[in-house]
């Protein structure tokens, strides 16, 4: 990491650690705005750190928005920070303006399709997008949606879409959006610079991040408790058993952390199809194996609401499948790896 | 709570430039080889191979030249390194010697022992075996037996080495003796010392593995005079100087990619246009692949970089070895097919092959339950 980034590092956990209480956490939960919170983030240019100044950014670069979400999955921030990332980044990559405050982005499921119309001088927007992160909550949707001009980006306002609210298993709001001719503030075709599938490509690596950033909450989390917890006169730590499930979290920890880390130096170096791919599948993997591990560790108070493990665990649950499941990204670059064919694999791998 | 310090690696352009390099070599040593060939992957053995590859410049390439190296730096090593396996190369009669007896004889030998072997191995002359564990000492390494007392000129050696793989058909090894006996201190007293395989007294039998293969041996050591000019490194110094050994045979690709040549010929198998579920699998094989990778190459810029990554070497290897193993069970379970080694399929062959090896991934080298031990150190548990 070079010296920006350990800085950026050092900020979002002195910030989080003071902030990203149990009790905040608890409060979002039950559906309170952290809009302290978020101002703070805004504040410190956490929330887009990969945006040209020009449109109200910290300039930087994806690598960097690496090391705000990896802290937001870390303390389990119950914020938008990667939804506005992504928004900002179609809006701004289609040359439109970023608007202040937190974005969302729709479609958040492939399946799902929204469509502009034109309407007198501008546009109107039709359609239902389901699992939309802070649906509700968030001020401006940034859409991507057909037109009889194509592939479209478009903001919307809070209010704008008919809501039916929605949680994922971390409480975090993920509500289902209904657009009837609404109108669109601004609106332009797909930028040049978007690669394919931008939205859930985009989506995917961001959580990827995040749960690279979970991981490591659960490796010293668990390290902590099984140091501290003593039984049969000796802390659990010194059980043969519990080193080596750590050392198995460990290395689930590390894989999860480069795969991810690897996804955002292909999105800076302008082809990182192949890596979120990669990304989203073995941080995946590795936060279903390491939950399941972190809880095994912290036996039943672990399983308690009181204690927070549970404030990561249940996001990875749920962040696993959002923006496509491993399944589905497996099988679409299965089917990549196999076109090429057998003898490309290696090649392939080593050109990137 | 040490943390784990896994930086993207980048190679720089001579890396990419040695990778063209030792393409085209492999092209062309290894043209028409079949499937089945290659799955044997670093334990093929074929001194003919070593020697073309030496004469090629790519062992000892990060040797001083004046020992017949070729300093190159070790992300160029690692590609060709990668390369090789990659390829299915028969790297076994140099890997040794390049991988850890060299470097080992480079830091700690003397000028003589550096003049008289280095220049051979890196022409792919000399193969070396390794002499660590011994029948009463494995995973526990550190309570060899094998005597090696002070006598005149030298050291008389008694006792006995197993799974020396390929002392039958190799020239040295370098092996681990107790110079000195120190009660209830048994890291002390240990000593490295360079062993000719046809010195009087040595007696090499076969373990013959449960593939019927033949690499592993039983080296028995009977009043065998090793002279003093053998010794490696300093008298006593045995239990550090081959803990630095064994950094350097646990850090390198050879750790994830043993099974390559299955999820090659899965993909070959599968077709152009394969199904759902073989999707899913090639897929999620790849993201496997491709991030070890990352995490492999992540070790070799710290090596570069002087650095001492045996915290992240050891984590790289455990998930490596069990990426590999879990190539044969994922196959099992998407085609349910019989491993056999007679089949008329090269895919069966190959699937055969690597089910019957696969247990000894995760044994050689340190096993998965002392690797775990080392990063549960590193991690502050023990």
């Amino acid at each position: 990491m070079n010296d920006t980034r350990t800085l950026l590092a050092d900020t979002c956990a002195r910030l989080f650690t003071d902030q990203v209480t149990p009790a905040l956490i608890e409060s979002a939960e039950k559906g309170a705005w952290p809009g302290a919170l978020w101002q703070m983030l805004e504040e410190n240019g956490l929330t887009l750190p990969q945006i040209p100044e020009s449109r109200g950014g910290a300039g930087g670069a994806w690598s960097d928005a690496h090391v705000v979400l990896v802290a937001c999955g870390r303390f389990a921030v119950p914020l938008p920070v990667a939804e506005t990332m992504i928004g900002a980044w179609l809006l701004s990559e289609s040359g439109l303006d970023v608007p202040l405050g937190p974005l969302t982005v729709a479609p958040a499921r492939p399946a799902d399709r929204l469509s502009l119309t034109r309407a007198g001088a501008g546009w109107v927007l039709d359609g239902v997008a389901g699992r939309v992160p802070w649906g509700a909550a968030a001020g401006h949707v940034v859409v991507v949606a057909d037109s009889d001009d194509g592939p479209m980006i478009a903001l919307v306002a809070r209010g704008s879409a008919k809501v039916e609210p929605d949680v994922n298993l971390a409480l975090e709001p993920r509500d289902t959006l209904g657009w009837s001719g609404a109108p669109v503030l601004a609106a332009a075709r797909v930028g040049a610079g978007l690669p394919a599938g931008a939205l859930s490509s985009a989506g995917a690596l961001a959580r990827s991040a995040q749960m690279a950033g979970g991981l490591e909450f659960l490796l010293s989390q668990s390290v902590k408790y099984v140091t501290e917890r003593v039984q049969f006169g000796r802390p659990l730590a010194s059980f043969q058993a519990i080193q080596h499930q750590l050392a198995l979290l460990a290395g689930h920890t590390a894989a999860a952390g480069i795969a991810a880390q690897k996804g955002f130096a292909a999105m800076d170096a302008g082809d990182a199809g192949f890596e979120i791919a990669c990304a989203k599948i073995r941080t995946g993997e590795a936060a279903g194996l390491g939950a399941g591990i972190a809880h095994q560790c912290h036996g039943a108070i672990g399983f308690t609401y009181e204690h927070s493990l549970h404030f990561v665990t249940r996001r990875l649950w749920s962040w696993r499948a959002e923006f496509g499941a491993e399944a589905h990204w497996a099988a679409a670059l299965g089917r990549e790896v196999a076109a090429r064919g057998a003898d490309a694999l290696w090649p392939h791998l080593t050109s990137r | 709570m040490a943390t784990f310090n896994f930086e993207l690696g980048e190679l720089p352009p001579e890396a990419q430039k040695v990778r063209g390099e030792i393409r085209d070599f492999l092209d062309r040593a290894l043209g028409g080889q079949s499937a089945t060939k290659r799955a044997l992957s670093w334990g093929g053995f074929d001194r003919d191979f070593s020697r073309k590859l030496g004469e090629a410049g790519f062992i000892g390439m990060t040797w001083p030249k004046k020992y017949g190296g070729h300093e190159r730096n070790a992300l160029e090593r690692y590609v060709v390194l990668e390369e090789t396996l990659a390829a299915g190369a028969p790297t076994s009669a140099h890997w040794v010697a390049d991988r850890q007896s060299g470097p080992l004889l480079l830091r700690f030998g003397t000028e003589e022992q550096r003049q008289r072997f280095l220049p051979r191995i890196t022409k792919g002359e000399l193969a070396f075996a390794i002499g660590m564990s011994e029948p009463d000492s494995g995973s526990d390494l550190a309570s060899i037996r094998t005597r090696a007392e002070r006598v005149e000129g030298g050291y008389r050696v008694n006792g006995t080495k197993i799974w020396t793989s390929n002392a039958h058909i190799s020239d040295y090894a370098i092996a681990l003796f107790r110079t000195k006996v120190v009660p209830d201190k048994k890291h002390e007293g240990l000593s490295q010392f360079l062993v000719d395989l046809k010195s009087d007294g040595i007696s090499i039998r076969p373990i013959i593995d449960l593939a019927g293969g033949r690499h592993f041996n039983e080296v028995h050591f009977q009043n065998v005079f090793v002279p003093d000019d053998m010794l490696v490194g300093k008298d006593g110094d045995g239990w550090k100087q081959v803990t630095a050994e064994l950094a350097l045979e646990r850090s390198g690709p050879e750790r994830y990619l043993s099974s390559i040549r299955l999820i090659i010929e899965l993909i070959r198998e599968a077709g152009a246009d394969p199904g759902d579920r073989a999707a899913v699998v090639i897929g999620r094989l790849a993201a496997h692949m491709a991030t070890l990778r990352q995490m492999s190459l992540s070790v070799a810029g710290m090596l570069q970089a002087g650095q001492n990554p045996n915290l992240e070497a050891a984590v790289v290897k455990d998930v490596g070895t069990s990426f590999e193993q879990e190539i044969p069970e994922v196959v099992h379970a998407l085609l349910g097919i019989e491993p056999r080694l007679g089949s008329g399929s090269e895919f069966e062959r190959v699937f055969g092959y690597l089910v019957e090896h696969a247990p000894s991934f995760s044994l050689r080298g340190g096993t998965r339950e002392v690797l775990r031990g080392i990063i549960a150190r590193g991690l502050g548990l023990r």
